[in-house]
């Protein structure tokens, strides 16, 4: 018996063994890995999100641009769903069966578990009838959010649009979207899309086994409440807005307009432009597509996209830096004999002024005195050479906004143009002097300028010495944030006292009789401003009017450009006089109300690009009538060598 | 003077603590069976028409059945056995006629609001019969009368119990190799059968080019090693055929002989298989309970698994995963070590009996006690088939309460007898 009762060892020894092995593998499972914790979790949690409302954007008058309108998501949860009448639902909610095939099988791809969206933006009408009906559609639910709605239809490229986000954008985000969000692709909506988006609420339910909600998790204490985004009140001036988006309708070009002692952006149109109500809702790609067929570009944001020549409106800055360097005092006189002549290069004049002094030089806006000024200022005595002379000059024009983005907040706005002394000695080696680019001296040749920068020039010179960066949005949120870098005055280094003389010119150009733009001249209000006609290479001259109102502790700095309008005094200066004297007087004179009519039916557009096939069938009708003129080039615009713009 | 001694000696020979540890079981059973179904609506604890309610009477009846057990003459289960042996089995036939047919399995006799499990009173009926056996004839059992006379009594309800068709209680009864075996059946008998077991699961995994490839090779390494000695190399032989030979009776047997969910279940343990929603689902949910748990557990009637219903049969033999999901790793620990210990003790105590009656029955308690246990528990971490058997003294259930109080007081009367002879 003793030898059989060591086999009592054995079969304890079995238990203990077995035992090990089981705590073993519950070690394992339990403490050493925490995969079954986490298969736990998404057993019985589900997250179901709210959506938060858009942050409302205001005018600076806080009537709203854009606004927020409820739709209605029809979700399914695709193990949910039971035999039920396909062709019913189809009907009720407007789509053919291809459709309701193609939504099912892409929810069901999502997740078989979780709701999925199934058709998106159910207006109120239909969700109305689909809600009394929905109990025939077991596994279907409706989510309401909201979208956005445009009162004013204006502003479109100020306000951008949203979208739902793309998968890229996701991954961009390091997770904060999910499929179903929507994002700011373009404009206010962009820039600020961190703020406007709001915070989206999450409820924590608990699920059993064969999906029945069984209440919050943890009694709610990891949920959130959606939390709407932060309300936006823009500068811009709805009135003056809309104004200035009728006078340009049928037009292609740009209003900016400023408040000098804010940088605040009053105005800003951007034509041709579109309805925002497009870019919003089912119909939202359709529409996307319909509008990029516009030759004219609709989706450019031309006030900070569009490059132009600044033309005549650069030459207040040639008599400010002469003044500064004192090259030049407000009496020095030029002789314009009709034309600037240096070296093989000419720069016409279209008027003979003789001897020309500063105040009438810019009224005038003569080209000769403008190339004597910069003449002047180039071949200054204390630069080793012209070059160097050429750098210092750049860096001064590079101060007033030029050549470089001002920092608006809109995203893809655009640098401008102006180059430094290396550029121009990598294309000319070391062989050239201020007679090379003499062209920039009266805002030609290599410089180019946005309607947002020309503007801010402007705010310059109304603000006699600094700018503050120009901005669309004055204030964030309940508290009114303003953000640090838009209430921060930048100085151009020169001095006040130098502003007088060249603003007494552009006085004159609107308000003396010899002015470029007299008659545009406003009844009490005493509005400086330049009048250009830039030349466009492209086709027809394009018209431009720059100037500020009224002459003391000014109001507003403006910026019109008309593209393809010829002279400045026939479009540009007039839109910018009646969008000055409507913002300063708050509305516009009686008998001054059928002349903007007029304006706002004037058309505009630029040819259609010329195609091989098109000139044949006009043939056909030009053989029996006497063949008409071609379109009319304009006759000011033949120049050969140098680009020398017909300024006024 | 006597009746006081005798009085005293009663209380003092029963041993207090393997009652201890049965109550402690008993409790946690209770706990673990009243979060398995607690529903925040309804939560009073004396409610006996829900399952933690009967549990509540199942113990306390239970316990009145165990005392009661005490109080009986110890003769008397000695000298009756074969009697409950013959009631027992003859129950499993009746169960076979008149049976409720629950899960696919014949198993249940319905007596009023309750239901008899047979499957269950045969282990102790088995128990029994083979102890007054063994006691009886003192048989050498490296003979092959008598064991061919224990296999028979241990073979009976194994059959009566496969037509049922119980597999899981069928494979209980193998536990009784082990009480064989301390009297003295052949250790090779055992490490024969368990490498057939294992050799059917290889079977499963391996191509059979492999396996019997590695078997010829296995073989012909012994047969060289013992090239002086023939004998030896003869039995090798004949081995190497035999588990050859095996495998492909054992292929048969696997595809026609076992129920279709059997198979699945097989298969999906060792790995053959995946499918988490199927056949894999409670295992898997189990196991994700269990892990959930991590080291301290989510705590009482908090467990997400436990209290959404992600577990079937929770209550009853997925009982272990509420432990594992609410108490951890450390709710584990105390329940594993509640066993083994229960188990030693029974082993030490059967070992101090003086008649071999006593002894054997001893032995048989604690290895159905242990193979329940390593079953249950081993099939809810997922390293065992899906065996539907209870896991002793926890899960709910009667006959299964019941049965297992019945097989460990007869033990404890027993023990607390020693002294005297039976």
């Amino acid at each position: 018996m003793d030898n059989l009762f060591n086999r009592k060892y054995t079969i304890q020894g079995l238990f203990i063994v077995i035992g090990l092995i089981l705590l073993g593998t519950l070690f394992y499972i339990q403490v050493a890995t925490d995969k079954y914790f986490i298969s736990a979790e998404s057993n019985v949690l589900r997250k179901i999100y709210t959506f938060p409302a858009r942050g409302v954007i205001f005018d600076r008058n806080e009537k709203p641009l854009a606004q927020n309108e409820a739709v209605y998501d029809l979700m399914v949860i695709p193990n949910q769903v039971k035999k039920f009448d396909t062709a019913a639902l189809c009907r009720i909610i407007d789509i053919d069966m291809d459709r309701f095939k193609r939504n099912f099988n892409k929810a069901t791809a999502q997740s078989r578990y979780q709701p999925s969206i199934f058709e998106r933006q159910l207006s109120i009408q239909v969700y109305a009838t689909l809600s009394e009906q929905l109990s025939r559609f077991p596994g279907f639910f409706v989510q309401s959010r909201t979208i956005r709605h445009y009162p004013d239809s204006v502003a479109a490229h100020f306000l951008g649009y949203i979208k739902e986000v793309s998968p890229l954008d996701i991954q961009n985000s390091e997770g904060y979207y999910r499929s179903g969000d929507y994002i700011g692709k373009s404009g206010v909506e962009k820039s600020y899309e961190t703020l406007l988006r709001g915070e989206r609420g999450v409820v924590n339910m608990l699920y059993d086994a064969r999906n029945v909600p069984k209440g919050s998790y943890a009694e709610g204490r990891f949920d959130t409440a959606a939390v709407s985004g932060d309300r936006l009140i823009s500068s811009l001036d709805l009135k003056l807005q809309k104004l200035g988006e009728e006078l340009m309708r049928n037009k292609v070009g740009s209003i900016v307009a400023i408040e000098p002692a804010s940088g605040e952006i009053l105005a800003f149109v951007s034509s041709p432009s579109y309805d925002p109500n497009l870019m919003v809702g089912r119909n939202q790609g359709n529409n996307y597509m319909e509008l990029l067929k516009n030759p004219n570009r609709v989706f450019n944001i031309r006030p900070i996209q569009g490059y132009y020549s600044p033309g005549s409106s650069f030459k207040p800055l040639d008599a400010l830096l002469g003044l500064q360097e004192g090259v030049i005092d407000p009496n020095t006189t030029f002789n314009c004999p009709g034309y600037f002549k240096v070296g093989g290069h000419t720069v016409k004049c279209e008027h003979v002024d003789g001897n020309i002094a500063l105040r009438r030089g810019l009224a005038r806006s003569c080209n000769t005195y403008a190339c004597y000024v910069f003449q002047q200022l180039i071949t200054q005595r204390k630069y080793p050479n012209q070059r160097v002379a050429y750098d210092a000059w750049q860096k001064k024009v590079k101060k007033f906004g030029l050549g470089e983005k001002l920092g608006i907040d809109l995203p893809s706005e655009r640098n401008g143009r102006l180059y430094d002394a290396s550029y121009y000695s990598g294309k000319y080696s070391k062989y050239w002097n201020y007679g090379t680019v003499i062209s920039l001296a009266i805002g030609q040749g290599e410089m180019d300028a946005t309607p947002l920068q020309m503007a801010n020039i402007m705010a310059i010179i109304a603000n006699r010495g600094y700018y503050i960066k120009p901005h669309l949005v004055k204030a964030i949120g309940k508290n009114r944030v303003i953000k640090k870098e838009y209430v921060k005055k930048n100085y151009v280094d020169v001095e006040a006292r130098h502003f007088e003389p060249v603003i007494d010119g552009m006085q004159d150009a609107v308000n003396a009789p010899w002015g470029t733009a007299i008659q545009s001249r406003i009844d009490g209000i005493l509005m400086c401003g330049k009048t250009g006609t830039v030349q466009n290479p492209r086709g027809k001259n394009h018209s431009v009017f720059i100037g500020f109102a009224p002459r003391d502790n000014p109001k507003i700095a403006i910026a019109v450009i008309v593209e393809n309008a010829g002279y400045g005094s026939t479009y540009a200066a007039p839109i910018a006089s009646y969008i000055a004297e409507q913002y300063l007087r708050g509305q516009l004179p009686k008998n001054k109300l059928a002349q903007v009519e007029w304006m706002k039916k004037q058309v505009i557009l630029p040819e259609p690009p010329k195609s091989k096939v098109k000139p044949k069938t006009k043939d056909k009708d030009s053989v029996t009538t006497v063949s008409p003129p071609p379109t009319q080039v304009t006759p000011n615009n033949t120049t050969t060598s140098t680009p020398i713009p017909p300024l006024k | 003077m006597i009746n006081q001694q005798s009085s005293n000696r009663f209380f003092f020979n029963v041993d207090w603590i393997t009652i201890l540890i049965y109550v402690a079981l008993c409790g946690i059973g209770f706990v673990n069976i009243y979060a398995s179904i607690y529903n925040p609506e309804e939560s009073t604890v004396f409610n006996f028409s829900t399952n933690y309610g009967k549990q509540l009477i199942f113990i306390i009846t239970g316990l009145i059945l165990g005392l009661s057990i005490l109080l009986l003459d110890a003769k008397f289960f000695s000298i009756f056995s074969p009697i409950i042996y013959g009631i027992t089995m003859l129950l499993l036939i009746v169960v076979l006629v008149v049976g409720r047919n629950v899960g696919g399995n014949q198993a249940w006799i319905p007596i009023g609001s309750f239901r008899l499990q047979p499957s269950e009173l045969a282990k102790f009926g088995t128990a029994l019969l083979l102890a007054r056996y063994i006691s009886s004839f003192n048989p050498k059992l490296n003979t092959l009368k008598p064991v061919l006379i224990a296999a028979l009594i241990i073979v009976i309800p194994m059959c009566l119990i496969m037509l049922q068709p119980d597999a899981g209680s069928m494979l209980v009864f193998l536990s009784f190799m082990f009480p064989l075996y301390r009297e003295g059946l052949p250790g090779y008998l055992l490490v024969i059968f368990w490498g057939m077991v294992l050799l059917f699961i290889l079977n499963l995994f391996l191509a059979p080019w492999v396996l019997i490839s590695s078997i010829l090779a296995i073989g012909g390494l012994f047969i060289y090693f013992n090239k002086k000695k023939q004998q030896r190399m003869i039995m090798i032989g004949v081995i190497t055929f035999a588990a050859i030979g095996y495998l492909f009776i054992a292929k048969v047997i696997f595809e026609n002989v076992l129920q279709p969910h059997q198979r699945t279940r097989i298969e999906l343990i060792l790995g053959l298989k995946t499918d988490p929603k199927g056949a894999g689902y409670n295992v898997n949910q189990s196991k994700i309970a269990i892990g959930s748990g991590q080291l301290t557990g989510r705590g009482f009637l908090e467990g997400t698994q436990t209290k959404y219903g992600y577990v079937p049969e929770q209550s009853t033999d997925f009982i272990f995963s509420t432990i594992g999901e609410e108490w951890g790793f450390t709710g584990c620990f105390v329940v594993i070590a509640l066993y083994l210990f229960l188990l030693l003790r029974v082993i030490n105590l059967a070992e101090r009996q003086r008649s071999s009656f006593s002894r054997v029955y001893g032995y048989c308690v604690a290895c159905i006690i242990f193979f329940h246990v390593f079953i249950n528990i081993g099939m809810t971490i997922g390293i065992i088939p899906v065996i539907g058997i209870p896991l002793p003294f926890i899960s709910y259930g009667g006959s299964s309460l019941w049965s297992f109080t019945v097989l460990l007081f007869i033990f404890l009367k027993l023990d607390s007898n020693r002294m005297g002879f039976i």
